[in-house]
Parts: C-alpha cells; sequence; structure tokens
C-alpha cells in the first residue's frame, strides 16, 4: 500500500541535463513540478567529458538558449575556458565550445532549479510508471511513495540497470558509482514500452600532479570570449582561462592494446549494448583504423576545485592494469597516476521510434521522454530533449498546442525529427552533416530564428523579446543600405583594394558587390563606408554574412520552401494505412509502425517511395473531398 | 528523395514512344506556356505563344538555339480548363522516338521537370479535374507506373551505367565524408588547402559525367549500339530475320556511314537499346557471310561483335557449316534461334543448348514468332551487364540525362566555389547535390550513406 500520496502537475524523472531543462522549463511555466533523482550531489552531473558545446552541440545549446533554456547560461557562468571551433570555416560551422568546472557546472544548476517557483526537488528513485487507460497518472517510488501527475517526463539518462565495466570487473552501478536505477525498466516493459540497450565509455581521470606537461603542446582559449547565452554580456564574461594540452598516442600504445584486446569486455562479448561509432575507445580505433600511427589524446582539467584531469580521446573498458600500461606509453603521462578508471557503461534506453516529435509516447497519453534515455547521447542533445518534451508535457497540460520545430528551423528540429523518425540503433549525436538545411541553421543566429518561438512558448522574457526585434530591424536596415551604397572607382577606393590583393574597379559598384568578393567583407570594408551605423559585432555580423554569402543562402532557402510544402500536410495518427489499397505492402507496415504525422515525416521513413508519397496525397484529397462532401448535406 | 515539386512545371511525351504518326510532347504547369514559348517560333512573325487565348492551336517550329528539331502545332490549353487544370502546352510533333526525345530535352533545358510516373494523373486529381471516383484509379496509375519503373531501375542496377554511376558517386561520397569528419571534429581532422585537392579529385569526376551527358547527344544515341553479327549457314533464316527486325523499327534505322567508308551499319531500336549490325560489304551479303568469305572472314567479324546472333535452320540437322559457327561462338555473348519453329524441328533445342552453351530461342522469323522473347534476351544481357556495349556507356534514357545534367551543374558550382575561395562547408552543399542526382539514375536514395561513410572511413571523436 502506498504510504504517501502527492499530486503535482509534472514528475521529471531524472536531473541531468535533460531533467533539468525538463523541470526548469516546466515550472517556469507556472505548472507544479517535482523531479527525482537518485541522489541531490548529482544535479547536473558531467559524469564525461569536462565541456559543454564543440561542433553542431555548440548549436544545440544556443537554440536552447534562444528558446529560454538554462544550459547556455550556465556554461557561462561555470567556463574555465572557451574557443570557437572552425573559424577559418564557413560561419554554418562555427561551434562554441567550453572547457566547464564540472563542480561548478553541477552546483550553479542546482542552485538555479533550488530557487525556482514551483519547483521541488526530491532524492527518490523511480521505480514505476503509473497508467490508466493508456493515461499516465503519476509514478511510484521504490519506497513505495505515490506522485500523482498530470504528465511525467522521462529523463533516466544511463541510469537503468546501468552496468559499469573495465576488464572482468562489472559493477551494476551507475556513472561514477552512483546508484543504478533497477526497476523501471520492468514497469516500462510492463506498460508496452520497446526497450534498447546501449553502451557508451569514458576515459580515465588523472592526477595533474602526474603528468609532465612538458612534453605535450599548450592548448589556450579564444582571446575574445563569445559567451553562449544570448542574455550573457559578453563583456562581462572574458576572464583568465585554464589551459588544456595535447600529446599522442604511439606505436607502443597500441601493441600494448592489441595484445590485450581478448581481455577488453567489448571483445570478448561481455558487454551486449550497442556502442557508438564516433566517440570510440582507444581500443576500437586501434583495431578498426590499424593504419592510423598515432591518435590525438586531449588531456582537459575536471575543474579548477581538483587536481583530476581527463584524458579525452583514450576511453576504454580494458583492465586496470592495462590502462595503466597503455597510459604510461604516451609522452608525458610515463609518471601518470590515475584517480578514476577508465569505463564502459551499458544502460537501458527506449526505441524512440515509439515518440511522437513532441516527444510524448504514442501509446501513453502525457508520458514523455528525452535525453539519453532516448537514445541519444551528449549532455547538449539531452538537454535540448529534456526541455522539449517539459515544455510539450507544460503545452499539453495547459490546453495549448503541442511545441515541435522542424528540421528547416533548427537542429533540435533535426535531431528530434531523426530519433522519431529513422532507425537508431547506436546512441544518436548531432553533427552538422546531418542538419541539411545547415547554412541556415547558424549558431550566429539562433536567436534570430528562436527567440520569438521562445517568447511565445512564455519562456523568454519581454525585454530579450525586445531585444531581438530591434536587432532584426537594424540588420534589415543595415542590408539595404550597403546594397544600395555605390563605391566609385576613385584613387582611394582603387588604393584601398589594392592593399587587400583586389581587383581594380573599372566602373562603379555597390558595397555588397565589394563584401561579395572572396578577399573582402564587411569588417574590412569599414575603411572606405564612411555612413556606417555603430552597428553590435553580432548585428554586423549578420549584416556580412547575409550578404556575402546571399546566393548558397537564397537556395537553401527554396530549398526550405519546397520541404516546408510537404511538412504542412498533416496525418492523422490513428490512421490504418493499410485502409489505402496502392500502397505498397512494406510501405504500409513502415507508416503503420512510424504513424507520421505530416507527408513530410512520412517521406523520410526509410522504406516509403516518393511514389506511396504521390498515393498517400491523392488519398487525403480524395478524404478531404468526400468529408467536404458529407459536409454540404 | 526528390519530391515535393507540385508546383514545378512537368513535361513528358504523351503519346506512346513509337514511331506511329503524330507525338505529342505534354508541359504543364504554371510556366508551361512561358516554357514553350521560349523554344516555339511561330509561322507569323512575333506571335508568342504567352499571348494566344486558350484552346488554340498554333503552326510553328521548335527550336534548340538556332536548330530547327521539327515542325509542330502546338496547343495552349490555359487552367483550370485543362486536363490537369493547369496551365497545358501540347506540341505535336511528327513523330519519330528520336525527335520526340530531343523536343523534350529541350524542354526540360528551357525549364521543366520530367514528370513522375502518374503525375499528370495526379495532378488533374488534386486540382478537381477528376472526379472522386477515379481517385483509386489515379494511385493504382501511380504505383503500377512506379512499380514498371522500379523494375527498369533494378535491371539498370547491374549494367554497366550503374557500375560507372557507383563509383563516380563513391568518389564524390568519400570527399563529402573527409569534409564532414573535419568539420566535425576539426581539432583532429586537417582541412588546410583543401581545395586544390578536391579540384584535383573533381576535375576526372566532372570529365567522366560531361562524357555521359555527351554520349546522349550528337545523335550518339543513333550511332553507337550493341555491335551485333547475325551468323548462320545459308537459307538458315538470317535475312527473314533481318527484315522482321529492321522492318518493325524502320522508321528509326538509319543508315550512317563509319569511320571506314565501305562500312555500312544498321541500326536496330530493342526497347532502350539499339543493334548496330555490322558488315563489310553491305548487310545483304551478311547472310552468305559464311559460304562467301569464308570462316576466316566470318572470324574477324564475330571477334569484334559484342553480340552473336545464330540462326539455325531448325528444319535442317546440325551439319559442319554450324560446327564452324559453333567454334565461333566459344567465349562470346551469343543467342542462339532456333529458326522455323513452324515448320516440324529437327534440332533439338536442350541439344544445342548443350552444344553451343549459350541460350537458345526458339522463333519463326516467317511467322514473327518468339521475337518478343529474343528481345527480352537482349536486354536481359545488356542490363545484366553481360554485353559490354563496346566499352561505351551511352545514356538512352531522359530522366537519366536530366538528372546526369544537373549533377554536371552542381559539381561545376563546386570547382567556381573552390575558385571563389568559399569555405568548404558550402562545397559539401553542391557535392550533396550532385551525389543525391546521380543517385536517382540509379534509384538509391541517400538515407543516411554521408554518416556511414564518416564513420567507417574516418577514425573520429574524444
Amino acid at each position: 500500500m502506498p504510504y504517501l500520496e502527492e499530486s503535482y502537475d509534472i514528475v521529471v524523472v531524472g536531473a541531468g541535463h535533460a531533467g533539468c531543462e525538463a523541470a526548469l522549463a516546466s515550472a517556469r511555466l507556472g505548472l507544479e513540478t517535482i523531479v527525482f533523482t537518485v541522489s541531490i550531489d548529482s544535479i547536473a552531473l558531467m559524469p564525461c567529458n569536462p565541456n559543454i558545446g564543440g561542433s553542431s552541440k555548440g548549436h544545440l545549446v544556443r537554440e536552447l538558449d534562444a528558446l529560454g533554456g538554462e544550459m547556455g547560461k550556465n556554461i557561462d557562468k561555470t567556463f574555465i575556458q572557451s574557443k570557437m571551433l572552425n573559424e577559418s570555416k564557413g560561419p554554418a560551422v562555427h561551434s562554441l565550445r567550453a572547457q566547464a568546472d564540472k563542480q561548478e557546472y553541477s552546483r550553479e544548476m542546482r542552485r538555479t532549479l533550488e530557487n525556482t517557483d514551483h519547483l521541488t526537488i526530491r532524492q527518490a528513485e523511480v521505480s514505476e510508471i503509473l497508467v490508466e487507460e493508456k493515461q499516465i497518472t503519476g509514478v511510484r517510488t521504490s519506497s513505495g511513495a505515490v506522485y500523482h501527475a498530470k504528465a511525467v517526463v522521462l529523463a533516466t539518462g544511463t541510469y537503468l540497470r546501468a552496468r559499469c565495466i573495465y576488464g572482468d570487473v562489472s559493477n551494476p552501478t551507475g556513472p561514477n558509482g552512483l546508484q543504478a536505477a533497477n526497476a523501471l525498466t520492468d514497469s516500462l516493459i510492463a506498460n508496452g514500452i520497446e526497450m534498447f540497450r546501449f553502451k557508451t565509455g569514458t576515459p580515465a581521470r588523472v592526477d595533474k600532479r602526474s603528468i609532465d606537461f612538458s612534453k605535450m603542446e599548450e592548448q589556450f582559449g579564444d582571446e575574445r570570449i563569445v559567451p553562449f547565452s544570448f542574455s550573457t554580456d559578453p563583456d562581462e564574461i572574458q576572464k583568465s582561462q585554464v589551459s588544456c594540452w595535447l600529446t599522442y598516442t604511439n606505436s607502443e600504445t597500441h601493441r600494448i592494446i592489441k595484445e590485450n584486446i581478448q581481455r577488453s569486455p567489448l571483445f570478448s562479448g561481455v558487454i551486449e549494448g550497442t556502442g557508438p561509432r564516433y566517440c570510440p575507445s582507444i581500443e576500437d580505433k586501434v583495431v578498426k583504423f590499424p593504419d592510423k600511427e598515432r591518435h590525438q589524446v586531449f588531456i582537459e582539467p575536471e575543474g579548477l576545485y581538483t587536481n583530476e584531469m581527463y584524458l579525452s580521446g583514450m576511453s576504454s573498458s580494458l583492465p586496470e592494469d592495462v590502462q595503466y600500461q597503455m597510459y604510461r606509453t604516451v609522452p608525458g603521462l610515463e609518471q601518470v597516476k590515475i584517480v578514476r578508471n577508465a569505463y564502459a557503461i551499458e544502460y537501458d534506453c527506449i526505441n524512440s521510434r515509439q515518440l511522437k516529435p513532441s516527444l510524448e509516447f504514442k501509446a501513453i497519453r502525457g508520458l514523455f521522454s528525452g535525453g539519453q534515455f532516448n537514445g541519444s547521447s551528449g549532455y547538449e542533445e539531452a538537454a535540448v530533449q529534456g526541455f522539449m518534451a517539459g515544455v510539450n508535457a507544460a503545452m499539453q497540460i495547459l490546453g495549448r498546442e503541442a511545441f515541435v520545430l522542424d528540421r528547416s528551423q533548427a537542429y533540435i528540429g533535426v535531431l528530434i525529427d531523426d530519433l522519431v523518425t529513422k532507425e537508431n540503433h547506436e546512441p544518436y549525436r548531432m553533427m552538422t552533416s546531418r542538419a541539411e538545411y545547415r547554412l541556415l541553421l547558424r549558431q550566429d543566429n539562433a536567436d534570430l530564428r528562436l527567440r520569438e518561438i521562445g517568447y511565445e512558448i512564455g519562456l523568454v522574457n519581454e525585454n530579450d523579446y525586445q531585444k531581438i526585434k530591434k536587432k532584426e530591424q537594424l540588420i534589415e536596415k543595415e542590408i539595404q543600405r550597403v546594397e544600395k551604397t555605390p563605391v566609385g572607382a576613385n584613387s582611394k577606393i582603387q588604393n584601398f583594394l589594392e592593399c587587400h590583393n583586389s581587383t581594380p574597379l573599372k566602373t562603379g559598384a555597390t558595397l555588397a558587390e565589394l563584401i561579395r568578393r572572396p578577399e573582402l567583407d564587411y569588417f574590412i570594408l569599414n575603411e572606405i563606408d564612411d555612413n556606417r551605423p555603430d552597428l553590435s559585432y553580432d548585428t554586423a555580423e549578420q549584416v556580412n554574412i547575409s550578404i556575402k554569402y546571399e546566393g548558397y543562402l537564397k537556395r537553401q532557402k527554396q530549398q526550405v520552401a519546397q520541404f516546408k510544402k510537404l511538412e504542412s500536410k498533416k496525418l492523422d495518427d490513428n490512421f490504418d494505412y493499410s485502409k489505402v489499397g496502392s500502397l505498397r505492402k512494406e510501405a504500409v507496415q513502415k507508416l503503420n509502425l512510424y504513424k507520421p504525422t505530416s507527408i513530410g515525416q512520412a517521406s523520410r521513413i526509410s522504406g516509403v517511395s516518393p511514389a506511396d508519397i504521390s498515393v498517400l496525397l491523392v488519398y487525403l484529397e480524395q478524404m478531404h473531398r468526400r468529408r467536404q462532401m458529407s459536409g454540404k448535406e | 528523395m526528390e519530391i515535393g515539386k507540385h508546383s514545378d512545371t512537368i513535361a513528358a511525351i504523351a503519346t506512346a514512344m513509337n514511331n506511329s504518326g503524330i507525338g505529342i510532347i505534354r508541359i504543364s504547369g504554371k510556366e508551361a506556356i512561358a516554357v514553350a514559348d521560349r523554344i516555339f517560333e511561330s509561322k507569323k512573325k512575333g506571335k508568342s505563344l504567352k499571348n494566344v487565348p486558350s484552346h488554340t492551336v498554333h503552326y510553328g517550329l521548335i527550336k534548340d538555339g538556332n536548330i530547327i528539331l521539327d515542325e509542330v502545332l502546338a496547343v495552349v490549353m490555359r487552367g483550370p480548363h485543362s486536363y490537369t487544370g493547369e496551365d497545358t502546352v501540347e506540341i505535336n510533333c511528327h513523330g519519330g522516338v528520336f525527335v520526340m526525345k530531343k523536343i523534350l530535352e529541350a524542354v526540360i533545358r528551357y525549364g521543366a521537370v520530367l514528370a513522375e510516373p502518374g503525375e499528370f494523373t495526379k495532378r488533374a486529381f488534386l486540382n478537381g479535374r477528376i472526379d472522386l471516383s477515379q481517385a483509386e484509379a489515379v494511385m493504382d496509375v501511380i504505383t503500377s507506373q512506379n512499380e514498371y519503373a522500379m523494375e527498369n531501375s533494378v535491371h539498370q542496377l547491374k549494367g554497366s551505367l550503374s557500375k560507372k554511376i557507383k563509383e563516380l558517386r563513391g568518389i564524390i561520397l568519400y570527399q563529402m565524408a573527409y569534409i564532414e569528419s573535419a568539420l566535425d571534429d576539426p581539432e583532429h581532422i586537417p582541412l588546410n588547402e583543401y581545395g586544390k585537392e578536391l579540384q584535383k579529385v573533381l576535375s576526372p569526376v566532372i570529365f567522366e559525367v560531361e562524357k555521359l551527358v555527351k554520349s546522349s547527344d550528337n545523335g550518339r544515341i543513333i550511332s553507337e549500339g550493341i555491335r551485333t553479327v547475325i551468323l548462320g549457314k545459308p537459307n538458315a533464316g538470317k535475312s527473314s530475320l533481318m527484315n522482321v527486325l529492321l522492318g518493325e523499327e524502320r522508321a528509326i534505322v538509319t543508315d550512317i556511314a563509319g569511320t571506314t567508308r565501305d562500312v555500312l551499319e544498321e541500326q536496330i531500336r530493342l526497347g532502350d537499346l539499339f543493334l548496330k549490325l555490322v558488315d563489310t560489304a553491305g548487310i545483304r551479303e551478311t547472310k552468305d557471310i559464311v559460304e562467301q568469305i569464308g570462316v576466316s572472314r566470318a572470324k574477324e567479324a564475330a571477334g569484334k561483335a559484342d553480340l552473336i546472333i545464330y540462326v539455325v535452320d531448325g528444319a535442317r540437322p546440325l551439319d559442319e557449316n554450324d560446327q564452324e559457327i559453333i567454334e565461333l561462338l566459344r567465349d562470346k555473348q551469343a543467342i542462339v534461334l532456333l529458326n522455323k519453329m513452324d515448320l516440324e524441328l529437327m534440332v533439338d533445342a536442350n541439344d544445342l543448348e548443350k552444344r553451343t552453351g549459350h541460350p537458345v530461342i526458339e522463333i519463326s522469323a516467317r511467322e514473327e514468332l518468339g521475337l518478343e522473347k529474343l528481345k527480352k534476351e537482349i536486354t536481359d544481357l545488356f542490363f545484366s551487364g553481360k554485353i559490354d556495349f563496346n566499352d561505351e556507356i551511352v545514356i538512352t534514357n531522359i530522366r537519366h540525362k536530366q538528372a546526369l545534367e544537373n549533377a554536371w551543374k552542381s559539381l561545376d558550382m563546386v570547382m567556381k566555389g573552390i575558385e571563389e575561395q568559399v569555405p568548404e562547408d558550402f562545397l559539401t552543399i553542391d557535392l550533396m547535390d550532385a551525389y543525391e542526382k546521380m543517385g536517382l539514375i540509379i534509384g538509391e536514395s541517400v538515407e543516411d550513406d554521408l554518416v556511414q561513410e564518416i564513420f567507417g572511413k574516418f577514425c573520429m571523436g574524444k
């Protein structure tokens, strides 16, 4: 018998990166929210790499921030080094990455949670979901307490039936030796949810004092730090930064790994879970890429408070003694002392095909999920899903429309669409190549894309909203001006062009035309542009990108327009596709399995052909006309 | 997947692809009249299709630049009063598969896209032009036409064209994956000066694509073909067979002087394929090749052939002549025709197949029986890649050509981008475009190719 009953609007299970965003979003929308965690000390824990962002993940964080999420603000408060990656490449692939002080990151997020209205934090293991008539009604904890709720967000990360493994050692714990959650899986399966088993891994943490940094290359942060959050004032976060260090594995490292490979639980079959290919263990890399003579190892600080250093690039599940041997072959690590072993972790997650694009389970109303539980990997991927799940749980309770971003609006849209539409057999990681409209989905314009949407949801304040409206106007006005401002072929201009190795003008041109030259840009032209208004860097940057890459951007916009057409044709999730006689069998099966929400989503399901889509369009029109006719009668 | 171009202007040949009477090329969509106007020159000076009333017929020329393709009648129908409910132009030409293809190509080059199977009907329905009761039929049309198209592309998958396309796509995919992995993991994989490297790799790819596109230009569809020699002893029925094959497709058989002045080629079209019947002194002599010019000459002809059609006189037992011919068939692609099936056969088909090691088809040239089987056999041989087509790959399908032309354009954009020093991440957009377009030819969609390649070929990650 339950000994305690309490009622909330929303229950969030897990307080990792997904759970925190989910809980904050729903509480901030005014809904009474309770978040469960197996340990209060593990709120927003970073059990793997000590950084936030990176290629395409940086995009996610900025998008999340534009919508009103917390991750960007939290890392701005707690970073110890910051770097904009890919600066020499196109603006679409610039990506921010910051080293975090892990402890500070976790503490700061905890402080935010603890001081948010309508939000309750509870240390307890949720062991059961309560479902009545396909509607979630609450959860039960392992101590027997029942919490009623209108919606539940599952964000259990890597804790479900977790096992940490290295060599022949296998501990039934979550990351960092934290308590695993062993009961919930059974309850999920009993409610018809299909589970997968995935694995991931992490490298050893070592004692800074045992490292010889003189044998490594120092990696500095950027001189001018760009904040993650659009609400952070850049001037307030310029500070001295901590370095990372680069070293390499060598043939000796690889020899030791190869000689001991049979002792790896991955190769001996002890590990059953499917691991990610993009984040391979060092033994994976050595086996799969035998021609590579060396692999990079980045030594990254775990924080200012500790001497622990993270050995990025050398995650492993080899036995402890082999770990020692191999790490000590790496220049600078000859005397290294391990503080925590590298390990692989196995955990239960779901087949994400069971979710709607709103991250609600198709089969259970009011049950949402986000993060690694959905089969993704990475703090950032988790955070954005948690946010979307939390917002959608709230939207449902408030009787508002589900909040879905499509592939042309945000990386978040790409991530979730991939999760719910494609077969996913390994932890899913965001990559810029997955975003087909990435020229439009830049980290620099996430605010222009999403601030207004965040405002409509109710998570962006009036001030931030007005700020972006103003910025939009300034950009538009400046683009107009630059397009129309003529530049004469006078000596001042010709000299300027010569200085920048640019062909002299034969006739007059506009500023915009000069900006489009490969060797020039909006900023360089400042010298010859006398009537330029005083614009902030990020506003000027938008002007520059819009003009310089106009041709490419236009093409992408046309592609998006095509894409939107199919996306706007909605499909009913209760629809039985076997009723459409002319669909091929394979298409019927797949469509019935996935129950896409739009023709667009249907077209991305593997096994559904363009002809099937044509047939569906005709069928929809047929239904439409039938309805119209019966309406007239 | 290339769908969702509902508003685009589409075009296709609306009549059967044969040489009877009039052929119709139908164009439908917002731009239909503008597109037609770009290639139509009225006999009345200054008349533009844009200004003519709906449901009127106009006499003039179809011109691709300065080249006159045909004298035609153009029917202009403005939406919604047309079959599809959209602006529609129907170009009535004098027919001939070659001319129809050329006009359609021009229409596509000047702004239309090739219609998907069943697309006119689909639009007609979506625009309310077809009755609700016909919806099921529309869907069936789409499905069945698509299955037909799929079957064709499955065939082609094995052919030499798809081999070439796959090879080129493989190169493009690798380059994209390299760039993408470098963008994703900039600290592990460098991209310095990669534009130059890419230029080097792409130049030959572009050359190959260009070659493929051009293979369908300049009448090469006509001038190239499967080099075919018909062998058989006198009176086996070679000339009857020739007549039947030629007669059926008479209108598109052309006589083209070859590289040697005294070589005459006869062309026969079989579906999408062309047979080039080669003979050194006129096709009439071919029937007596063994008898008159002797085995040495026959050997020479057979040696150069891509395909030998061996006609066996079924009414007489095999003799020495047959033995000699069977010797010539060794290591060659050949089809054995057991002729005169309308008479009592003296030769056993199974035995013949054992002796020759080649497929045997019973026919009657005189009664025109079994010819469909012959066509199917030749088509199968070609698409299974067994016949090499003179080692040259020829684009005979307009859809393929359009896809290749688009791929070519995209690759050119990549090269232009490199010259303009646009960042590498822009280049992959056009690379992906080219990759997708070429995928349409072999019926392969993109799905997760790129992500697979990145993980498969490059060592990524922390």
